[in-house]
């Protein structure tokens, strides 16, 4: 596979939960906890996971929006891999114009009080595009680049769609040329008949603009569509990692197995048996000891109860396939010996 | 009126009076739940699956009214037109709850923060039936336990913010199955719940159908809901069932270029990461500016100049199939 | 409403629709909400008039408001006095209008004053949060729980009585409110998706606080100084009347009220101070119809 072009080490990311009238810390929401992942130039990596389990903390922490306590975000510059976490004031200038991120909600991502053209003209000037018929001509670029006219710059957010919006706010990350983009439920909050228009348009300018993406969503079915490679997320720790179609093919971890079984497909001729996860997920401020998914297992053993499994590559397979559980191996050999997952 | 049918809406005109201007949202809708099965309406936001729900609850908002047609609840061999029943009405209060009860999409907003969840069911059991309160506490734990909600003893008594948001939603139900009522009306009930707390939520009432023979309109948009819980569908585009029938004959063979096309836009797991996806060109209408005949027709693959002049009657294609579409014959 | 009612409106509206007559329309749904309340409507005409009748007094008397005529003390009304002279024969009619100079340039400046502070303190510590935000709130708190009678006598003990000194302690007493305000708008627009766009590009701070935010968080800010101009002229009024306001030569309404503490006069000489009492009513009723009905009109849960 190509270069390496973003590589997560040991990131945690912890809220203090705070109590009483001094605001004593009483406890951490350990969000993102330990997590270690290499995200190569050009791909798209998917993180999967349900509400709660960190993802949107991980897309954060990595573009420096909120404060990792620990780990390290290293990204390769021109001239050389640094750390972005050690970055500070005009340093992360660089960053900036390097990584940007589309969110979730077309409602809230564009300011009600300007035009388009206004929304994206801070962000222009800061980036050295000083006259404004060169600002003008970039924004009408843009838009035309997420196929809307250049006349919708000077109109404001409520005159556009949900879908309009979203290509906006995927515009707008554009405007610096980046080179990575992290996607946070980018189109999670669409109808389904304009996702597919933004899903589309998303890998059209993966190509043409050689882009890399960090795809952060809950939607497995989607995130089949447009990653290279999954990662799924449990509790703010990551429990499998591997290749798309590895990953479909030859589920290894429960929770991954019970989270696709729990997927409603939209093709009927398709039936088949859910496995019944129990319980919810447990609060991220006291996870439980050892695996944080012991609980809701059922392949659960007694040392599942009290030692913590780490994220390790499945040897023997020949693939980059990493899971998280301490019976990786006893799964792995019983799919070799079907013959992989139906 | 068949004999299984429990609710029949026709040719049902919903519009909406905000903002000094009239919305024609609901323009003639008819479709019929039958005892023990599931109707799913699916379609986008917009398109007026959700003001199906609330009509026949008579919960629609202050400005809009019903303009026409009628809703039909059979109710031991007599049919009460629910239509005509005043928005306050004794017997509309009756009929909510005890006959027809509805869960939301959101189970935090609800359910009141001020009570206990215990509270709440009893209160809702004492509205409808003559009992103590102690028997209609013991009948909350009961409902709770029956919803799967584990400790029902302890957690009658905890209020709805120490809950998560699959067990509030368990007591929604809860609530709602008080009285035992023969229609459940969801909208969208796990929209805000994970996937796998989705599926314990679907098991779940797809449990308490079959034992009460209970008929549920399920209000979602998502394709594959339809695909795992539905007996029949109705597909909703812009105010009217665009097409209707079996799950099978829906899903299976859709004859409608709009289900076709949306079909045809959503990944589908296990298909892989290659599949082909045909997004639907344009967006929705302006609900003020609607196309003239068929509201499909600006965005659609098949649309010819007798699309453009008259939204198309309803033709069965066969069986219990409905197409509203002048070319549905071309679609397979 | 009443359903029948509401019903005929329905009907209009339908057959207006089906006409093809109605347009979505491109005036703002607040402007149209406000304008359509008739209270709203009504405060404002009111409030134009007695601050245009103000500023221009001299076209509305020929008398000096501070000029003695002990020949004509205490005259009730008539041709040449339309509302009487007070005990030194000063004209009522005239201090009334000079007096709602100073009266209304109290209540607007100190809110303006207030709104000034509070507001960009607001937006900057409530965006940025963190200690300077705990630290400002603390003082608020401080100023609020303050009785603002002490805060006066105090100043006036030390350095007189004057018209700058209400002005003072109107703003020092008045920002805290504004600033709890523009803070609570601008923690709920601090987690919107844009701004952490913005904040992913890297743009500055105060740039992001005051050019992004400030504009989505102004609403508010307007019905508040509307609604406290109407207290700030009920406090002046009450001060002065107390004689720790302006001083009591300076004509304003609530030293014009302060003869009425004489109970002979309270008795005697109704006009003295009961057109005055209206006045400061009816102003301050004007800007509270105005301020509600901004405050209706601004807020996107009523529909109309």
């Amino acid at each position: 596979m190509s270069e390496v072009l973003l590589s997560v080490k040991g990131l945690k990311t912890y809220f203090p939960v705070k109590k009483g009238v001094f605001k004593r810390t009483v406890g951490y929401v350990k969000a993102v906890d330990d997590v270690s992942l290499d995200v190569y130039r050009g791909e798209t990596l998917g993180i999967v996971g349900e509400s709660g389990c960190g993802k949107t903390t991980l897309g954060k922490s990595i573009l420096q929006l909120c404060h990792p306590t620990a780990g390290k975000v290293e990204y390769s510059f021109p001239d050389g891999v640094h750390d972005l976490m050690t970055m500070k004031g005009k340093e992360l200038d660089d960053v900036r114009k390097r990584l940007q991120i589309v969110f979730q909600d077309p409602y809230s991502s564009l300011n009600p009080a300007f035009t388009i053209f206004g929304s994206f003209s801070d962000p222009l000037r800061k980036f050295g595009v000083r006259s404004r018929k060169d600002r003008e001509k970039l924004v009408g670029d843009l838009l035309e680049a997420v196929n809307l006219p250049r006349s919708y710059m000077t109109r404001y957010p409520n005159e556009f769609s949900g879908g309009q919006r979203q290509r906006i706010g995927i515009a707008r990350a554009l405007s610096v040329s980046p080179e990575l983009i992290i996607c946070d439920e980018a189109v999670s909050a669409l109808d389904v008949s304009i996702q597919a228009q933004v899903l589309k348009l998303l890998k059209e300018l993966q190509e043409e603009r050689s882009l890399t993406y960090i795809f952060i969503t809950h939607d497995l079915s989607v995130v089949e569509y447009v990653s290279d490679r999954i990662a799924v997320m449990y509790l703010g720790k990551v429990v499998e990692l591997a290749e798309t179609d590895e990953l479909f093919r030859d589920t290894i971890h429960p929770y991954t197995k019970a989270l696709l079984s729990a997927i409603p497909i939209a093709d009927i001729t398709k039936k088949r048996k859910r496995i019944p996860l129990q319980g919810d997920v447990p609060s991220p401020v006291n996870p439980p000891s050892g695996c944080p998914f012991h609980p809701r297992c059922s392949f659960c053993q007694d040392r599942c109860r009290t030692e913590i499994p780490v994220l390790r590559r499945l040897e023997g397979t020949g693939k980059e396939h990493y899971v998280c559980c301490h019976r990786a191996e006893e799964f792995l050999a019983e799919i070799e010996g079907k013959g992989g997952n139906a | 009126m068949e004999k299984d049918t429990v609710l029949e809406v026709k040719d049902l005109n919903v519009s909406f009076y905000t903002n000094q201007r009239c919305n024609n949202v609901l323009r003639g809708i008819s479709f019929s739940l039958r005892k023990g099965k599931t109707l799913c309406v699916v379609g986008e936001s917009g398109c007026g699956k959700s003001v199906t729900a609330s009509s026949v609850m008579q919960l629609l908002p202050e400005l809009s009214r019903i303009e026409g047609g009628s809703i039909t609840y059979r109710y031991r061999d007599e049919e009460v037109r629910i239509d005509k029943l005043g928005k306050n009405s004794s017997q509309m209060r009756a009929l909510r709850g005890e006959e027809i009860a509805m869960i939301f999409q959101d189970p935090m907003t609800a359910l009141n923060p001020v009570f206990t969840v215990g509270y709440q069911i009893s209160e809702m059991l004492r509205a409808h039936m003559r009992i103590s309160e102690k028997e209609a506490m013991a009948r909350s734990v009961e409902l709770l336990k029956d919803m799967g909600v584990p400790l029902p003893e302890q957690r009658v008594h905890e209020y709805p913010h120490q809950f998560s948001g699959g067990m509030r939603q368990r007591a929604m139900i809860a609530m709602a199955m008080a009285c035992k009522p023969k229609i459940l009306i969801a909208d969208e009930p796990t929209t805000a719940l994970d996937v796998t707390i989705q599926a314990q939520i679907f098991d779940l009432m797809l449990e308490l159908k079959e034992k009460n023979d209970m008929a549920i309109l399920l209000i979602t948009h998502d394709m594959g809901v339809v695909a795992e819980m539905a007996d029949d569908v109705a597909v909703m585009y812009m105010g009217n069932i665009v097409e209707s029938g079996t799950a099978e004959e829906v899903l299976g063979s859709p004859r409608h270029p709009y289900t076709k096309a949306l079909l045809a836009s959503i990944p589908v797991l296990g298909r892989g990461h290659n599949q082909d996806l045909q997004p639907i060109k344009g967006s929705t209408p302006d609900p003020f500016d609607r196309p003239h005949g068929c509201q499909f027709e600006p965005r659609c693959g098949f649309s010819c100049p007798e699309c453009s002049l008259a939204m198309p009657e309803e033709v069965i294609v066969s069986g219990t199939h409905m197409v509203r579409c002048c070319r549905c014959k071309e679609v397979v | 409403m009443n359903s029948k009612s509401l019903n005929r409106k329905m009907d209009e509206l339908q057959r207006k629709e089906k006409a093809g007559l109605l347009e979505t329309s491109n005036r703002s749904r607040t402007l149209r909400k406000l304008t359509s309340n008739k209270l709203a409507l009504i405060g404002a005409f009111l409030f134009i008039v007695m601050v245009f009748l103000s500023v221009f007094a001299f076209l509305f008397t020929q008398y000096d408001p501070n000029a003695i005529d002990l020949r004509n003390r205490l005259s009730p009304p008539s041709r040449e006095h339309i509302l009487g002279t007070d005990q030194i024969g000063r004209d009522v009619w005239a201090r009334i209008l000079y007096g709602g100079r100073i009266s209304i340039f109290i209540g607007v400046g100190s809110a303006l004053g207030s709104a000034l502070i509070g507001v960009s303190l607001g937006t900057y510590a409530g965006y940025r949060g963190g200690w300077l935000d705990s630290v400002i709130m603390k003082i608020s708190e401080v100023m609020i729980s303050f009785p603002q009678i002490i805060l006066v006598s105090l100043l006036v003990t030390i350095v007189g009585q004057s018209l700058w000194n209400l002005f003072f302690i109107f703003i020092l007493t008045g920002w805290p409110s504004m600033y709890r305000m523009a803070r609570s708008q601008m923690l709920s627009i601090r987690e919107e998706e844009y701004i952490q766009a913005l904040k992913a590009f890297g743009i500055p701070r105060y740039v992001i606080a005051f050019k992004h935010m400030l504009p989505n968080a102004i609403g508010p800010t307007f019905v508040n100084i509307t609604l406290s101009t109407a207290m700030f002229i009920l406090q002046e009024a009450s001060l002065s009347f107390l004689g720790l306001g302006v001083p009591l030569e300076q004509a304003t309404w609530g030293n014009i009220l302060n003869i009425a503490q004489d109970l002979t006069i309270l008795r005697s000489a109704w006009w003295t101070w009961l057109p005055v009492g209206i006045v400061i009513t009816v102003f301050v009723l004007a800007i509270n119809f105005m301020g509600d009905g901004l405050r209706d009109a601004a807020d996107p849960t009523q529909v109309g």
